[in-house]
């Protein structure tokens, strides 16, 4: 029983990161129809700024990971946003090259941080209290996993209300629906792709600051290796859907989870893989809402 | 170009990389030994091989517009299950091949028939995740098959004596050869055909193909068993090649790479993926070479940083390449003369 | 009378096929100009064109006076273009109220008139657009267009699908927008075409086969059939 309650609770905290990801990449599709392969770059990125920040500040371990942390995230909102308006937004119109520039420039980013600071792990250190354990029916959870819940779920609120009750959410919403008609009601759409995809980026680089402490270190290929379950994430849950993100984020990390401890190590990863073939088979758009573009 | 120059040029050009070995000449910089050497040999028929990989993706993306982020788990199937039966099993050669060819046709008829239910970006999804669902069965060494991290070594028993030895890098130089003309003469002859013809019309506007009548589906799947074939059987090279099975197949930066080098070639053209498998694996190997020079190594961070990721120098170009030679480098020649390239350079859109 | 918006030598290739092969036409200010033809000649493309939404690949579109010919789609719109699409196209996941705050450009939007045009609009503010019919879809996409000051209006064929007594209220709608602002109306529906259309512009593969005062072309049956291969007068 208390290992089933720590498995949830890792696995939730899994999850969270797989959800910051799957957030940013499914509205950058769902909105601008570009399949971010550099999204993992920007997971990177963000975990190395606010390791290398952190480095730069000194002090307690707390204050590192919280500035460091918020440094990171400007950072990855700073770069997604360059990456967007020199790199994205000259193809548009053309898909298939936005995809391709971005596969380029993730191999370029993932090189570049290697070459700066090394493929070994950099140790990342966290304050004792994330260390620490809490007791919950019965088991013993390291605090840091409902960290990373805790911010997930206020990012889930968070995105959820800027949605809904800003204006610019309402344009992004309807964007994800139709983006040729929101053009036609004068509404410049190009502005709203900057600030997605840096937005985008800046939830990136949160999991990838997270990752750092779920994971106790970073290492050039964290970006891609949660790249590549974000991308199931988004498939299963819809583009453009930050509720079915969400849903199929806790999904696919707790299969995860359970299969890899419960069969054995790996399997996890394989049921995911199944997992996305059966809802594919049986729904083949994924499980959100259509999104036209 | 008048019949006799197409026939008649690529046959020269095999003829000429025929002699290869024969020849002692040297090409500076481009090369650290003369070609007939051993070490440049390797090389060369690396690059060969890869031109034939990459033709076998181009299949998939430039002729038929389908979007696959998965091809290199074929290559990685080539790679390790010949491996496994070889060394693992031991089982004979012969067997082997005979199974291996079986798996070459069943698992992409089975992960294609799944695959292709979708379109698009979640097609290039799905085939990424089957792709990392062999990269994880690979790294989980089920019954310490795999070799995990570490690979496989190769048990050279039951390979034919032609193929080992330094002195016959060689004979696995005019391997990889036969291999690249093979799949370079199977791909032109498919696309020449009746299906070809309906994989073209699947990248152009694959809804219009519907209301013509046929169903894309049956056809799109032909393309995807054939090339998956043609990799298995570029994997079954490699193994050779390199003499043993590691896990750098299973990354996802190989299979990126593969649409890396049909890109910086010119997709969906005549020769285009060739060239491009054949450049870039001997830029990324070259380049590696001189990242780890003392040269290199000696200069100052803001030079030596760049020059010591070979994938960073590969990501920028491509990164250019896409913003201002979309057509890839075989459509420079046209571009260069004032033409237009000869063909729309990418599907406008991925086929759905 | 001036023109609200003036078309020369329009052309637009989409994929192989050439579907507008150098128009010109004009929109006289302050009435209605029905555009006409049977299906597939153009009509759609046209204001699709006129829009930006579609490429030009030669030819000059003017609004009154100043040339907007290779402006982006929402630069024409913000100069005072209305659009009401053939498929309504209500984003089907926001609420009406939604549907019409998006719309908005101007300072103080015209909700008077949408609420007196649409009283039900205003019932129905919290309901999803996509559980609307389609006649109330069609509502909504005429609102979105009236909340504004414009200088033409682009209608893509409001009554395609509805039911008679909702034709009329289009049809009344439309007419109380004629006052307001110029339209440019594609409508295959001749008894609206009738009612509403000061002038015609009629459309036959890609060209501009009749152009003038719609009194002319609208009481001539035998025109009306060579043109549109439909019969005049009322049905």
């Amino acid at each position: 029983m208390s290992t089933l309650v720590l498995l949830t609770i890792t696995g939730l905290g899994l999850g969270a990161m797989y959800f910051l990801v799957a957030s940013g990449l499914s509205l950058i599709y769902g909105l601008m129809g570009v399949l971010n392969f550099a999204h993992g770059a920007l997971i990177t990125v963000g975990a190395y700024a606010s390791w290398w920040f952190g480095e730069q500040l000194g002090g307690g371990f707390g204050v590192r990971l919280l500035v460091g942390g918020a440094l990171g995230i400007l950072t990855g909102a700073v770069v997604a946003a360059l990456i967007e308006l020199v790199l994205v937004r000259p193809l548009y119109r053309r898909p298939v090259e936005q995809v391709l520039v971005t596969v380029g420039l993730a191999l370029a980013l993932g090189a570049l941080v290697q070459g700066i600071w090394g493929a070994d792990t950099k140790p990342i250190l966290i304050p004792d209290w994330m260390f620490d354990t809490t007791s919950v029916f019965g088991a013993n959870v390291p605090n840091d996993r409902f960290l990373e819940i805790g911010i997930a779920a206020a990012v889930l609120v968070g995105l959820t209300a800027f949605l809904r009750y800003t204006r610019f959410g309402l344009v992004i919403r309807a964007g994800v629906e139709n983006r040729a008609m929101v053009t036609a009601l004068g509404i410049d759409v190009r502005r709203a792709f900057t600030i997605v995809f840096a937005l985008g980026g800046a939830l990136a680089a949160l999991a990838g600051v997270l990752s750092g402490v779920y994971f106790n270190g970073i290492d050039p290929a964290r970006g891609t290796s949660l790249l590549i379950f974000a991308f199931i994430v988004v498939v299963i849950g819809g583009f453009g859907s930050i509720g079915g993100s969400a849903i199929a984020a806790v999904a696919v990390a707790l299969i995860q989870q359970y299969a890899n401890y419960y069969a054995s190590s790996g399997t996890g990863d394989l049921a995911v893989v199944l997992l996305l073939a059966a809802v594919l088979l049986v729904r083949p758009g994924g499980l959100a809402p259509k999104v036209a573009h | 170009m008048r019949p006799a120059l197409r026939i008649g040029v690529p046959v020269a050009v095999v003829v000429l990389l025929a002699l290869v070995p024969r020849l002692p000449l040297e090409i500076p910089v481009v090369l650290s030994g003369p070609l007939d050497s051993p070490g440049t040999l390797q090389l060369l028929a690396l690059c060969l091989l890869f031109a034939g990989i990459a033709l076998s993706y181009d299949l998939l993306f430039g002729f038929t517009g389908l979007l696959s982020f998965g091809h290199a788990l074929y290559v990685a199937v080539g790679v390790y299950v010949t491996a496994v039966a070889l060394t693992r099993w031991e089982w004979g050669l012969l067997p082997t091949l005979a199974f291996v060819a079986a798996v070459a046709v069943a698992l992409p008829l089975v992960l294609g028939a799944v695959s292709l239910r979708v379109g698009g970006i979640a097609f290039a999804m799905v085939t990424l995740a089957f792709a990392q669902a062999g990269t994880v069965l690979v790294q989980k060494n089920p019954y310490r098959w795999t070799g995990g991290e570490e690979g496989t070594g190769l048990n050279y028993d039951e390979i034919p004596d032609a193929f080992v030895g330094v002195l016959n890098t060689k004979n696995l130089y005019w391997l990889a050869l036969a291999y690249a003309v093979l799949v370079f003469v199977v791909v032109r002859l498919a696309v020449g055909s009746s299906a070809g013809h309906v994989w073209r019309a699947v990248r152009e506007n694959e809804p219009r193909v519907a209301v013509l009548g046929l169903n894309p589906y049956p056809f799109k799947l032909i393309a995807f068993v054939l090339a998956g074939f043609l990799a298995v059987l570029g994997g079954i090279v490699w193994l050779l090649l390199i003499g043993g099975a590691t896990p750098e197949v299973t990354t996802a930066n190989f299979t990126l790479a593969l649409l890396v080098m049909v890109v910086l070639g010119g997709a969906g053209t005549r020769y285009g993926a060739m060239v491009g498998g054949f450049l870039y694996t001997l830029l990324d190997q070259r380049l590696g070479s001189l990242a780890g020079s003392s040269e290199v190594q000696g200069l100052p961070d803001v030079l030596r940083v760049p020059l010591s990721e070979p994938l960073f120098l590969l990501g920028t170009l491509f990164v250019a390449l896409v913003f201002f030679v979309p057509g890839g480098l075989t459509s420079l020649p046209a571009r260069l003369r004032g033409l237009r390239p000869r063909r729309e350079p990418l599907p406008e859109k991925a086929a759905t | 009378m001036s023109a609200a918006l003036t078309v020369e030598g329009l052309h637009v290739h989409l994929g192989e096929s050439h579907v507008l092969q150098g128009i010109s036409f004009e929109v006289p200010s302050g009435g209605v100009t029905a555009l006409l033809g049977r299906n597939g000649v153009g009509k759609t493309t046209t204001l699709r064109a006129l829009m930006g939404l579609v490429p030009r690949s030669r030819g000059a579109i003017t609004l009154e006076g100043s040339d907007v010919t290779r402006l982006p789609t929402h630069a024409v719109v913000r100069r005072g273009v209305g659009y009401v699409p053939e498929d309504r196209d209500v984003f089907a996941g926001l609420t009406v109220e939604e549907n019409l705050r998006l719309a908005e450009r101007d300072s103080e939007p015209n909700y008077a008139l949408v609420h007196d045009l649409f009283p039900e609009l205003r019932q129905r503010a919290g309901q999803r657009a996509g559980t609307l019919s389609g006649g109330q879809q069609q509502m909504v996409a005429i609102a979105r267009a009236l909340l504004n000051r414009n200088r033409v209006l682009l209608v893509d064929e409001p009554t395609k699908g509805l039911a008679p007594l909702l034709v009329t209220d289009v049809a009344a709608a439309l007419q109380r927008a004629a006052e307001l602002t110029t339209i440019l109306l594609v409508e295959q529906n001749l008894p609206v075409v009738q009612r509403l259309a000061s002038d015609v512009v009629v459309l036959d593969a890609g060209r501009v086969v009749h152009a003038g005062p719609a009194s002319e072309l609208l009481d001539d049956p035998e025109h009306i059939r060579r043109l549109l291969g439909v019969h005049g007068g009322g049905h």
